[in-house]
């Protein structure tokens, strides 16, 4: 017979929190598994009461959606939390947040609403924000039209299995371009399809229709995610959670 | 491809910009283009950066290997805590670059830079360099240049950084002495703070004598090796004729520091939690320093004696400041034979009880062939996973076991895996070495019998069929301060061959070989470890040609070439009329002069050459912790003693916050 653990099962989780945080500054470089890895161990320091799993080898509940990729930065990455004591939402994200390096940010922890349904439900659009440095308004103006009117921009990503050929153009809802204090902003509304487009596939693509090619290497963030609506923004994907909120009793942590 | 010329010297004198300055925004655009940035961007849990101008002294401390190797580093991350401590002192940390990026960064005129305040190497006052292996050589001098600083030492000048060697390879550091400016023997914790005072009132009092004058001084501190006032001659046989000082104000012999009272030094108290993924995830305390249970291939159980222990009490309050402050959920009890410890079993106990219920695992990192050790184990995993437990009896037969003087009987042995299994734990891993002294191709096959056995008596205990037994097999090095130190190594083809014939050996039943994982590394790198532990200055060349040639983070398979070592060796050892050959597989006589003779393990020579002796004719000595004195010399020379329990102290429960 293997070996089962001795004792009671782990204690249920109670309480499920959504929570927003950013990747700001030097730790854009951070993956998705360093991140991960970061959060659980700040989960730990700060004494936030997690649901564990069963079995030997024994995990927080933790689920994450859609990471963003290695060196962008994100406003808007979201995790869902299994907690066994139900806790102040604002106390753990206070709690998080200070646990956590400068450079990750808790923005926003809410109970998840019953009913509501699932976050990853709400999410499928990335609002993105392309800083270019050393690129002008007037060179990138005309690359952004040029590839708004192609039908289909294939562009060769880099995966595990060598290069592949995408469609860079199908995903992207929207583009624009502007300029801040000299460097040309690209902005996008980019639905998360498979394959995923990323904003380097779309530089790809600039490059490959108007022979945009940066200088120097451009800096993304992620400004926000949720659900594509009419009028080509994104919902919060947290909306749902507040609405649907209802007192409780919570424990202090 | 190297040019010929020094790439970091002149692009980091033009760029320069003010001391202490951050290089982050002209690295940020590289880290881009490279493999794993997140290894270089700094800002981890309990890392540091103090401002520039707040201190007297700057070091950077240098682990020379990848940062996910070089972080977990102990010693280091010590080092970092108690130099930083210092209102005058600050301390940051740089690592081995991988190739992708020091390509860009030679590119653009990026200097080696430290990853806490992103600050070039060249500004800081001392280099600290931890050697835990020699294989990192190469490293040093491509973070040398990279940083600006001239290769060799004696072509740098009073404003480039004293580059100071320590760690266990430090004991022999003549093969890097045209590269270093000084070795520290021993323990860090204290000389680092000497080091610290005497660079400081130096720079105050208007750097007086330049170079020369700071590194005589430096001499001067106890367990401070400075290369450049040694000279040494050879005689016409390719042996060391003699080794002199070249001033009469430094040491004839520099003896290596020990600290005593562990308890007094609770390093690291804030370990460094990287973001990156690292070899070893999890928090470690270590439990004592210095083994005497005198296996006599282990340089470290050598230089390090003797066994001072950290107390039951002052180990439970580590666990406790550590785990919360870094979140690991696991906590390896370090040291080199950690069942040793005097109160182990109530340590592993009332940790255990301590942690019960909050998902924090506990190990026993390095364990003997002893049943005890089974109990341990299961006492630190009392309601978690047993996966994995690992033995190292290191010899395949009793005879050879005898010779290195880690003696147990195959019945102990096969006894001691055969509880592991019946308690639950479903994979034994055993460490062996091959190319031990006087060890034959049955010494070798021996551990197929044993393994062989352990499945057998396992399959039977357990009554599962699915344990796993894996064998993991490295190559003998003979290292410096050690009875083997005079042993002739034995060659890659020998090594090689071996491991063939047990590979064939283990095969032979398949029913029971497929429940045996064999792992080994062929026997080429060891020969090159081998030419770096024991070699001479001589050896220097070699390395600098290897490193000019391209070679770097020779500690990686896909990155080492044998042949640009052998090469290299044959052409820069030649003019001396010595070889590979003469480095590694000579044996050495009882008299020759060793290159690290002038350096103080403490151990007295004569003691080690009749331990010597005692291998060749297969005679155990006992540990000194729990039988008389049999006079290795360390405790008298340094004036040291045994610390060791128990102290009849219990850890209370801890208080729920």
């Amino acid at each position: 017979m293997a070996r089962q653990p001795e004792g009671p099962p782990p204690p249920p989780t109670v309480q499920k929190l959504r929570i927003r945080y950013a990747k700001r500054g030097r730790l854009r470089f951070a993956s998705h598994r360093d991140l991960a890895r970061t959060l659980e161990r700040a989960l730990r320091r700060a004494g936030v009461p997690m649901a564990f799993s069963a079995g030997f080898s024994p995990h927080p509940k933790i689920s994450y959606i859609g990471a963003a990729p290695t060196g962008s930065a994100s406003e808007a990455e979201y995790l869902e939390i299994g907690l066994s004591v139900a806790c102040e939402p604002e106390a753990v994200r206070a709690a998080l947040d200070g646990a956590l390096p400068a450079e990750i940010a808790i923005l926003d922890c809410v109970a998840a609403g019953e009913g509501t349904g699932s976050l990853a439900d709400r999410i499928d659009t990335s609002v993105w924000r392309v800083e270019l440095p050393g690129v002008s308004l007037a060179e990138l103006q005309p690359a952004v039209e040029e590839f708004l009117g192609r039908e289909v921009v294939t562009v060769a990503k880099r995966t595990k299995n060598g290069l592949k050929d995408i469609d860079a153009r199908a995903s992207v809802a929207s583009a624009s371009a502007a300029e801040e204090a000299g460097c040309a902003i690209l902005h996008m509304v980019v639905r998360q399809l498979t394959p995923a487009v990323r904003p380097d596939d779309v530089l790809a693509a600039l490059a490959a229709v108007a022979d945009l090619h940066p200088p120097l290497p451009a800096r993304a963030v992620r400004e926000a995610q949720g659900r594509l609506d009419d009028t080509g923004t994104v919902a919060d994907p947290l909306g749902p959670d507040r609405a649907a909120r209802i007192p409780r009793e919570h424990a202090a942590i | 491809m190297w040019d010929g010329g020094y790439p970091g010297t002149v692009m980091t004198a033009e760029l320069r910009a003010s001391a202490g300055e951050s290089l982050y925004a002209r690295l940020e655009p590289l880290l881009a283009q490279i493999q794993k940035p997140i290894q270089y961007v700094g800002g981890e849990l309990n890392s540091q950066v103090k401002p520039w101008e707040d201190a007297a002294v700057h070091w950077a401390l240098m682990y020379p290997d990848a940062y996910e190797v070089g972080l977990p580093n102990q010693g280091l991350m010590i080092l970092y805590e108690v130099l930083n401590e210092r209102p005058d002192a600050l301390a940051e940390r740089t690592y081995a670059v991988w190739p992708d990026l020091a390509g860009l960064m030679r590119e653009n005129g990026v200097p080696q830079f430290t990853v806490d305040g992103h600050r070039s190497v060249r500004d800081f006052d001392l280099l600290g360099v931890s050697f835990a292996t020699e294989l990192g050589y190469t490293n040093l001098l491509e973070a040398l240049d990279l940083a600006g600083v001239p290769i060799q030492a004696v072509d740098r000048d009073e404003s480039h950084p004293v580059v100071v060697a320590g760690g266990h390879a430090a004991f022999n550091p003549e093969p890097v002495a045209d590269f270093v400016d000084c070795a520290v023997l021993g323990d860090g914790e204290q000389v680092v703070g000497d080091i610290t005072d005497v660079v400081k009132a130096w720079k105050a009092q208007g750097r007086p004598g330049g170079r020369v004058e700071l590194l005589a001084r430096l001499a001067r501190v106890d367990g401070v090796y400075v290369p450049r006032f040694y000279a040494v001659s050879y005689g016409p046989d390719g042996a060391i004729a003699g080794v002199q000082r070249t001033r009469d104000d430094v040491p004839a012999k520099v003896g290596k520091r020990t600290v005593m009272d562990l308890d007094e030094w609770p390093y690291p108290k804030t370990p460094i939690v990287p973001l990156a993924e690292s070899v070893h995830e999890r928090m470690s305390v270590e439990i004592f320093r210095g083994c005497t249970r005198g296996c006599r291939f282990c340089q470290a159980g050598m230089i390090t004696r003797p066994v001072r222990e950290r107390t039951i009490t002052g180990i439970g309050s580590m666990v406790e400041q550590g785990l919360k402050a870094t979140g690991y959920e696991e906590v390896g009890l370090l040291s080199l034979s950690s069942a040793d410890h005097s109160e182990i079993g109530q340590v592993a106990k009332e940790l255990a009880d301590r942690y019960e219920g909050t998902n924090t695992s506990l190990s026993l990192p390095s364990t003997r062939v002893d049943a005890f050790n089974v109990t341990l184990a299961n006492e630190l995993s009392r309601n978690g996973r047993r996966s994995g437990l690992t033995f190292a009896p290191e010899g395949g037969s009793e005879r050879i076991r005898r010779v290195i003087n880690k003696t147990v009987s195959k019945e102990d042995l096969v006894r001691t895996v055969t509880t592991a299994y019946a308690n639950g734990w479903r994979q034994v891993k055993l460490y062996f070495m091959c190319g031990l002294p006087t060890e034959t191709d049955e010494d070798v096959l021996e551990i197929a019998d044993l393994a062989v056995e352990v499945i057998k008596a396992g399959r039977e205990a357990s009554g599962q069929k699915d344990i796993r037994c894996t064998v993991s097999i490295g190559g003998f090095v003979p290292k410096p301060h050690t009875p083997f130190q005079w042993a002739g190594q034995a060659s890659a083809e020998t090594i090689d061959h071996r491991l063939r014939l047990l590979r064939q050996k283990i095969n032979e039943d398949r029913r029971i070989g497929r429940s045996i994982g064999l792992r080994y590394h062929d026997g080429k790198p060891g020969v090159i470890e081998g030419l770096l532990s024991r070699g001479d200055r001589r050896v220097g060349r070699v390395i600098e040609r290897v490193w000019r040639e391209g070679g770097k983070f020779d500690g990686w398979s896909e990155h080492f070439s044998y042949d640009r070592w052998t090469q290299a060796a044959t052409e820069e050892l030649q003019p001396f009329g010595v070889d590979l050959d003469w480095y590694t597989t000579r044996e050495r006589t009882e008299h020759e002069i060793l290159p690290w003779d002038h350096l103080d393990s403490g151990l007295d020579k004569e003691w080690l050459w009749e331990d010597w002796q005692e291998a060749l004719n297969e005679e155990e000595v006992a540990d000194c912790r729990w039988t008389p004195c049999y006079d290795c010399g360390v405790c008298p020379t340094m004036g040291t003693e045994i610390q060791i329990g128990p102290t009849g102290r219990s850890l209370l429960p801890l208080t729920v916050v």
